[in-house]
């Protein structure tokens, strides 16, 4: 099949869903989602917690019902959604090629299209822990499909490395399920998950998190039948004589989450090396004309909340430039992190404000004053875990220079 | 006359905080910064409350995700899950649906969260 489209929209989470809806609302008659899963929604529906939707809906849902509520609406409003299709490539000219079983290959002409990958967990390659290739190890976002959606005990026994939010969120499933877990092991001095989920997540149920830790060895042939456990020094190296075993049949691996931008790079679209997702500016505008951007594909968030303010965004600007009325970047200003600063989002402004900034800092500190530019805003206290997002009025944005520092001072906070 | 150690999760500070507790009571604590981490720390200490969400098996196969309509006390949550993994529902499910009244005589009821055709 082969045709024009006036909006494609690649991924159908809550970023592609909310982008795709506000186009819509905007008044593009077209909207296609393309999605390669079986049924639309992206993680939410295996993410069975509380805890979604407290800014947007001002209600405290789980993942399945937040996004249902998106996915249900983009029916009613006719947005076109292809399940089961594959985007193979995308072209600076913006043609989109993709595959399904029941159009064959689909070459769509787009007028603007909209990223909205999400992101995909790191895996046990990236790690070189040494041991065999035994059954029983798997990521939490797998443990997680298989326990929530399949109805599938991964294992008996677990321990979890990585003290990621998906990882801590799996803890408290194993237990209710009746899996023992063993320890989460993390190699930093601090959690890589949010307090509240260290805190209801583990300390309700006693399991033990092991700091400035890692696994630095699998043990088991068929399958998983222990790991070997060692501290770590300030490099991340093991310490030699801290080894100790711990059985179990099962390791989950909760070590981070890459944006996916495959599609972006074979495109030609700048990538910013902090976040691993495209530069974008406050109108979610990637380098390449006519793309937009959004959600976990330009950072991972830690509140789909946010995802889907990105998603609206982008959905809004792409329609606006079908218009014709997207002013073109007026006048381009860089926001550079510095000091304590791990990543910023967006990476550009190009108009007048108001601008959204999202921004993680790299190590834990208290008594915070974030500086923009010249603009100072106090905080108790950041942490790499949660984003700090941060409003710039028009003014603000207006008194901007051509580069903007962001960083981060403060006190260590140590606990 | 026992001491605990919580840790407040009301703001990213997250203070660690030793807290006396005497029959059931938090009568004494140290660590904490502000009015908002003592209230925490009282109602953690005398009844702490957290929300429920399990999924629970579909007759014919697979699994459905449910969650209680508000949060039920902590040392309910793994009896409330043993209570559910006995319970098999009829398809079609529906999100809201409601698929148990009154859990365990906490006055909350346990809801579908999604579809099952």
């Amino acid at each position: 099949m082969e045709r024009e489209v006036e909006l494609v929209v690649v991924g159908g989470g809550a970023a592609g869903l909310a982008a795709a809806l506000r186009a819509k609302k905007e008044g593009i008659r077209e909207v296609w989602v393309l999605d390669r899963n079986e049924r639309p929604g992206g993680i939410l529906p295996q993410c069975i917690h509380t805890g979604f939707g407290l800014h947007y809906f001002g209600e405290n849902l789980t993942g399945p019902e937040y996004i249902h509520r998106f996915v249900r609406k983009a029916r009613e409003e006719g947005i076109t959604l292809k399940l089961e299709t594959m985007v193979l490539e995308l072209t600076p000219e913006r043609e989109v090629r993709a595959v399904n079983a029941y159009d064959g290959l689909l070459r769509l002409r787009a007028g603007a299209v909209v990223l909205a990958m999400g992101c995909r967990e790191r895996p046990r390659g990236s790690l070189l822990i040494p041991g065999g290739r035994p059954a029983g190890i798997f990521t939490a976002g797998t443990a997680q499909r298989l326990l929530d959606v399949e109805g599938l005990l991964p294992g008996r026994e677990v321990v979890i490395l990585g003290s990621g939010d998906v990882g801590l969120i799996m803890a408290r499933r194993f237990v209710m399920e009746g899996i023992r877990v063993r320890a989460v092991v993390e190699q930093l001095p601090y959690p890589g998950g949010l307090t509240r989920n260290v805190v209801q997540c583990l300390e309700d149920f006693g399991i033990p998190l092991l700091l400035r830790s890692t696994v630095t060895y699998i043990h088991g042939r068929e399958r998983v039948e222990g790991v070997t456990v060692a501290e770590v020094d300030e490099g991340g190296r093991p310490v030699p004589g801290t080894e100790k075993r711990i059985p179990c049949d099962t390791l989950i691996l909760s070590v981070g989450l890459i944006p996916e931008n495959e599609l972006s790079e074979g495109a030609g679209i700048r990538l910013d090396e902090r976040t691993g997702g495209p530069v974008v500016d406050e109108f979610m505008r990637t380098s390449l004309e006519g793309i937009f951007a959004c959600g976990n594909a330009v950072t991972v968030f830690d509140l789909v909340d946010h995802v889907t303010l990105t998603g609206e965004r982008a959905g809004e600007a792409a329609a606006r430039y079908l218009r014709g009325e997207l002013p073109p970047p007026r006048r381009v200003r860089e926001v550079e992190p510095g000091e304590n600063v791990r990543l910023v989002v967006p990476q550009r402004i190009t108009g007048e404000g108001p601008v959204s900034l999202y921004l993680r800092v790299s190590r834990p500190l208290r008594e915070v004053r974030v500086k923009v530019g010249e603009r100072s805003f106090p905080r108790k206290a950041v942490r790499p875990p949660e984003m700090v997002v941060l409003r710039l009025g028009r003014e603000e944005v207006e008194g901007l220079g051509e580069k903007v520092p962001v960083r981060v001072e403060g006190l260590p906070l140590e606990r | 006359m026992e001491i605990r150690e919580l840790t407040c999760i009301v703001c990213p500070v997250g203070c660690r905080a030793r807290v006396q507790v005497e029959g059931g009571k938090a009568v004494a604590w140290e660590g904490l910064e502000c009015g908002a981490g003592e209230e925490y720390v009282r109602r953690e200490v005398e009844s702490p409350l957290r929300d429920f969400f399990t999924v629970v098996r579909v007759r014919g196969g697979g699994v459905v995700p449910v969650r209680s309509t508000g949060p039920i006390p902590r040392e309910k949550l793994l009896e409330a899950s043993r209570v559910l993994a006995e319970l098999e529902v009829e398809r079609p499910v529906r999100v809201g649906e409601v698929l148990v009244r009154n859990l365990l005589g906490t006055g909350v009821d346990v809801v579908a969260t999604w579809e099952v055709e």
